[in-house]
């Protein structure tokens, strides 16, 4: 059977997809970032319990303009240099792609609550948790406004200051996503 | 005869053709650039040009560090639909791509 995985980090799973063990810390700060990530993308296009109306969907148009939250603007970027261009681009891609992060999110917010510790991904759930990981990510490094310098001051903070936790946080999804594409890697 | 007459009338079409439909480079590709960001890993990057453009480990690789060192890199030309399709990808994997002609 596949390879027991170590504790923290993905393992490739025979056939493809990944496994990783969480303990309970772990398993509630990733559900909590995933569910705050949620929160910011907010909800979709069709009300809950709402027949979904498949002509509606593909004849609405999404926003011309950038968010002006700093991580949906860095999650959702201009396409072209020119305003005119990029307003089209977005008008016709943005709700694809809030869909498309919002269902990744989902899916990782419901295996984590399938039951662990071990939880074990087909190659279709380990792609939604590597993209579902590098959103939240890059929503944690947008709101710390991280840069490459590795001598950072936020490598340096103290243990009072507020931005520790999200520094600790966005560290340790950066080991577990490099741990997941190293067990995708084709 | 037949050579004397048409040489000049071919002559004359061509450049009374070409001359006024002169559009501005209707065939100069897009290209779909990706942008340096201090959060994406380097393996990922490299990872989502293996599998979405379904590129060597090498030339992804190497695509990565030109990213990584130069701040940009072309990763892909084409027309601008297909240009637009890989943009919208590349947003998808969460890497900061845009798109221009290649002037």
């Amino acid at each position: 059977m596949s390879k027991r995985s170590r504790a923290g980090s993905f393992e490739p799973v025979r056939g493809g997809g990944a496994a990783i063990t969480l303990d309970q810390v772990e398993t509630s700060i990733l559900r909590s970032l995933a569910v705050q990530f949620l929160e910011l993308l907010g909800p979709g296009d069709a009300p809950a319990g709402a027949e979904p109306d498949p002509l509606a969907e593909l004849f609405a148009e999404g926003p011309t303009k950038p968010p002006e939250d700093p991580v949906l603007a860095r999650l959702f970027p201009d396409a072209y240099e020119e305003t005119a261009d990029a307003a089209e681009f977005r008008r016709f891609t943005e709700n694809d792609l809030r869909a498309r992060k919002r269902e990744d999110a989902l899916a990782m917010v419901r295996q984590l609550d399938s039951g662990g510790p071990r939880i074990q991904l087909d190659p279709d759930q380990a792609r939604q948790w590597l993209g579902a990981l590098n959103d939240l990510r890059l929503a944690l490094g947008t709101r710390l406004e991280v840069t490459e310098d590795e001598d950072d001051e936020l490598y340096r903070l103290s243990d009072d200051d507020p931005r520790k936790p999200l520094v600790m946080a966005y560290l340790w999804l950066g080991g577990l996503q490099e741990s997941l594409v190293e067990a995708l890697m084709p | 005869m037949g050579t004397v007459s048409v040489a000049p009338a071919e002559i004359e079409r061509t450049e009374s053709s070409e001359a006024p439909f002169e559009v501005p480079e209707p065939d100069v590709p897009w290209v779909t650039l990706v942008h340096n960001d201090p959060v994406n890993l380097m393996s990922y990057v490299t990872y989502v040009f293996q599998t979405y453009f379904g590129y060597s480990k090498n030339k992804a690789t190497e695509l990565m560090k030109d990213v990584h060192y130069k701040g940009r890199a072309v990763v892909s030309s084409g027309t601008r639909e297909e240009m637009e399709r890989d943009v919208q990808a590349m947003h998808g994997y969460g890497l900061w791509a845009t798109m221009s002609q290649d002037r």
